[in-house]
């Protein structure tokens, strides 16, 4: 047996797990119309190289890798483009983004598509080839998976394969580690393959034994030596970090990346795609999902990425008094707008939800320093003062007291027996630190532009005065060829404007510069919710608390 | 409305339930103090509950704050109840009614109601009533069986609401002054300990009649640590602290300092352990601070017990602790995940 670890704090909600687990994997049936968002992935957007109007074939690639951090995207089905437009999509910021509307032809027609013989081919290029399949992290965080297999400045010796799994509601890789336990061992070899060794820990919480003897079970066929490993059930002992710290005892230390100790970590779901990528050529055009909640028949289904989540909800039968959905799971999911909105490679469960299920929690009492928060936070953070210091404004105190360590995971709201909305105010926190280094770098940029130009009026006084001189030796001498110099002196000028705008637009706010280029990505996300949260830091500016003595 | 955010779920826990089943782990040490000294305690238990409410209610008025939403969270009834059980059950009905108003108009809402309030408020209203009224906090009653007469409920009533005592009675038959209170004036007649401790008043260990309700309070205290409403660290601390200090001195000079139980059930000690010292709006937010402040607590406790000029120590303790609670707290940071190595 292997020695487990913990990590502080955690929860255990209600697992509501059993409702979705009755029935296998069903595949939806093939919706009327997809709608393909080009950024389904962190990181910049894929730029389309479809038009509409054209036909596309199942598999095709319909949206190009735009960048460092990008992925492709692809034609869920045959069919014909129809518009190419911004669309509502699952955002926390409600802001719609581009998307490809695609009518299917109904004949599911494939790209000629074929497997690669992995362990003969270069790294670099299986890695294009994620790439190019639009692999990334299914678990959620969707960070292409090509740039985690980049080798780092250190061998990785521990590969972590996640099927924790350990929100609530959240069966998908449960599902799919009982069903199809040989391909992901496949590609976890793939992968191992890919970061050139290093033991295999497959991490499963002990509330599915079936997926635990699946996995075990595919393993010992296929002659690995994975270690399966039983992790107690706590959440969040899915988030990555944590994860790697009860398989391995070690942390993962603060800013930094699990590679730079070694470990690397990818979610079940996702090796199933590079399995798929690899083994068939299949680029990632589906993935599985729990639709579960307020329904008469929970169950998982692989569904075309792009289908609008009306189509499936009316699989399952959502009850009459379910007034609203959500996408993830009850501890970090997203409340949707409209049940227009496509799946994506991000999406792991719709959850039917109404007041039944979900009750309002009572309104907010003042925090009465009970630590249930701190006792619960898995980053072992201090949740009540960074509310205190969030709701006060005073951001550069939350910051010393590890404002950027949290992981969002909503652990210290669900215990707090005065209902604050903490992760709440966290995220408004980060986002206004996030906004206000925005703003100090515009104005250091700004101030540097002043100078400049100061710098720049005396250099033409100068060269007036030189100008003026030499028009005078001229008016002496031969007649001036032209005045070039002064037009040359000009563009250099521009440019160097050009240059240093450039520069402060590379550059990162000062206090977050020490984040990694997935943190950086998660922080392109969180800023667009601002709009959003802000709206609610308005409201909860005054509480009942506070010195709103004026609404009387 | 239903939520915008996650997370859609919490744990079906409310300040108002976790001050409640507080209240309810008071019930056994209430019990007993019943049991050995008549129901006058009930009278000022009752009187602390109203005035805490109605000054709850009005502060919150005066304040603009929604008087429902708060007064139901049932902190300020815990104010009262402690407060009551801190001063003598016999002191006369307007001495509760003062002590429960100034701790919660004064204690709490004026440095912001709850949660941002410093300083313990049923520990504000025992200091201010102690100072004030010197004279009317050493009425405490006879245990049953110990005092010349036999004074009954109503003789209760009667004396706490109107001064009348029954004809051919003393307050001196029916009161006394406490155990650790005698003990200090007797050490100062220079008798020794051991000879003090043998008087009818000090029971088997502590105090007739009050070490049971001491008992009652661990009793009480424990059900706390088991339904999760308290940890360890600020019982055990105090505790552990008040035993080791009388423990030290007393195995130096047992003819002058008594023993280490005897400091563990006299007094205010077993209310202050579980019930006093653990709350949480006025102690620190870290294990580690709550060590170091009911450790504080316990000796300072036991100090001015032995050495102060007030017969027991657990208020001023509790309130000089709370004045350190932000230096504890900023000293006794946990280190974060990863960054084990480094504190803020
Ligand atoms: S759980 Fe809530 S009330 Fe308790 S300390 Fe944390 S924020 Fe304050
Ligand atoms: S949301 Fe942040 S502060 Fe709250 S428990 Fe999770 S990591 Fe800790």
């Amino acid at each position: 047996m292997r020695t487990l670890y913990q990590f502080h704090g955690g929860i255990h909600p209600p697992g509501n797990k059993e409702q979705s687990t009755q029935c296998g994997i069903a595949r939806a049936p093939l919706p009327s119309k997809l709608v393909i968002p080009f950024r389904q992935h962190a990181g910049a957007a894929a730029k389309p190289v479809v038009r509409v109007g054209d036909h596309v074939l199942k598999g095709q690639l319909i949206g190009m890798p735009d960048g460092f951090i990008s992925s492709a995207v692809h034609a869920s089905t045959s069919g014909t483009i129809t518009a190419i437009a911004a669309q509502p999509i699952a955002h926390p910021s409600g802001l719609p983004d581009l998307c490809a509307t695609l009518i299917p032809d109904g004949r599911e027609e494939w790209i000629p598509h074929a497997a690669t013989d992995y362990r003969n081919s270069d790294p670099t290029e299986l890695r294009r080839q994620l790439r190019m399949s639009g692999v990334v992290g299914l678990g959620g965080a969707v960070f292409p998976s090509d740039i985690k297999l980049r080798p780092g400045n250190r061998k990785i010796d521990t590969l972590i394969l996640n099927g924790a799994e350990c929100e609530p509601y959240i069966t998908c890789d449960d599902m799919l580690m009982r069903e199809r336990a040989a391909e992901i061992v496949q590609g976890a070899e793939m992968l191992r393959f890919m970061l050139e060794g290093g033991e295999v820990l497959i991490g499963i919480e002990d509330n599915k034994p079936q997926a635990i003897a699946a996995m075990r079970q595919a393993v010992a066929e296929s002659g690995f030596s994975f270690d399966v490993v039983a992790v107690p059930t706590i959440y969040p002992g899915g988030s990555a970090k944590q994860l790697i710290r009860v398989l391995t005892g070690l942390e993962v230390p603060s800013g930094k990346l699990p590679t730079d100790i070694g470990v690397q970590c990818f979610n079940v779901a996702t090796c199933y795609g590079a399995y798929r990528a690899l083994a068939h050529g299949e680029p990632v055009l589906s993935r599985i999902v729990t639709i579960t909640g307020n329904v008469r028949r929970a169950q998982n289904f692989e569904v075309l990425l792009g289908t609008p989540v009306r189509d499936l909800v009316a699989l399952v039968e959502a009850l009459p008094d379910t007034d609203r959905y959500l996408m993830g799971g009850p501890m970090m999911g997203l409340p949707l707008s409209s049940t227009d909105i496509p799946l994506v490679k991000a999406s792991n469960c719709i959850i039917a939800a109404s007041d039944r299920l979900f009750p309002p929690a009572p309104p907010a009492l003042p925090c009465i320093r009970c630590m249930r928060c701190a006792e619960a936070c898995p980053a072992d953070l201090q949740p009540m003062d960074l509310f205190w210091f969030s709701q006060s404004k005073e951001f550069d105190k939350a910051q010393q007291f590890s404002l950027f360590d949290c992981i969002e995971c909503g652990a210290c709201s669900y215990v707090c027996p005065s209902h604050i909305p903490l992760v709440q105010y966290f995220q408004f926190a980060k986002s206004e630190i996030r906004a206000r280094e925005h703003d100090q770098q515009a104005a250091d940029h700004a101030r540097e532009r002043h100078e400049f130009r100061e710098y720049r009026f005396e250099r033409e006084k100068q060269e007036k005065a030189e100008k003026l001189a030499a028009r005078e030796q001229a008016a002496k001498q031969v007649p001036a060829a032209s005045a070039n110099p002064a037009d040359a002196m000009q563009q250099k000028i521009q440019a160097a404007i050009a240059r240093a705008r450039e520069q402060a637009a590379a550059s990162q706010p000062k206090n977050t510069d020490h984040l990694t280029a997935q943190q950086q990505a998660e922080i392109a996300e969180i800023e667009a919710r601002r709009a959003h949260i802000h709206e609610l830091a308005k409201s909860a500016d005054e509480p009942p608390d506070d010195h709103g003595e004026s609404h009387s | 409305m239903s939520a915008l955010f996650s997370p859609f779920i919490s744990k079906p826990d409310t300040v108002s339930a976790i001050m409640l089943r507080v209240l309810l782990a008071l019930l056994p040490g209430i019990a007993l103090y019943v049991w050995h000294f008549g129901p006058a305690i009930l009278v000022s238990i009752a009187l602390a509950s109203l005035t805490a409410l109605g000054t709850e209610a009005l502060m919150l008025r005066l304040r603009n704050r929604p008087v429902r939403h708060f007064l139901g969270d049932n902190s300020a009834l815990l104010t009262g109840w402690l407060l009551a059980l801190s001063i003598p059950p016999l002191a006369p009905w307007w001495l509760v009614v003062v002590g429960t108003a100034f701790a919660i108009a004064i204690a709490k809402h004026l440095y912001g109601g709850l949660g941002n309030n410093p300083f313990n408020p049923a520990m504000i209203g025992y200091a201010v009533l102690i100072i004030s009224f010197p004279a009317q906090m050493t009425h405490w009653l006879t245990p049953h069986g110990l005092g010349p007469v036999e004074f009954g409920f109503l003789d209760q009533l009667k004396y706490m609401f109107a001064g009348a005592l029954p004809p051919n009675v003393t307050l001196d038959a029916v009161t006394m002054a406490t155990p650790l209170d005698t003990l200090k004036t007797r050490l100062h007649l220079d008798e020794p300990v051991r000879q003090i401790l043998e008087m009818p008043i000090y029971g088997r260990l502590a105090g007739q009649g009050s070490e049971m309700v001491s008992l009652g309070f661990l009793l009480g205290g424990l059900y706390l640590l088991a339904a999760r409403i308290i940890t360890w660290h600020i019982p055990v601390a105090f505790l552990g602290t008040l035993f080791a200090a009388a423990g030290i001195f007393h195995l130096a000079d047992p003819t002058h300092y008594a023993a280490p139980l005897f400091h563990w059930f006299s007094g205010a000690a077993m209310l202050g352990a579980f019930f006093i010292l653990t709350d949480p709006v006025t102690g620190p937010t870290t294990n580690k601070g709550k060590l170091i402040f009911a450790a504080g607590a316990g000796l300072l406790t036991y100090l001015i017990r032995a050495f102060g000029s007030f017969p027991d120590g657990m208020a001023f303790a509790t309130l000089l602790m709370n004045i350190c609670v932000p230096l504890i707290v900023l000293y006794t940071q946990p280190a974060v995940f990863g960054k084990k190595d480094k504190r803020p």
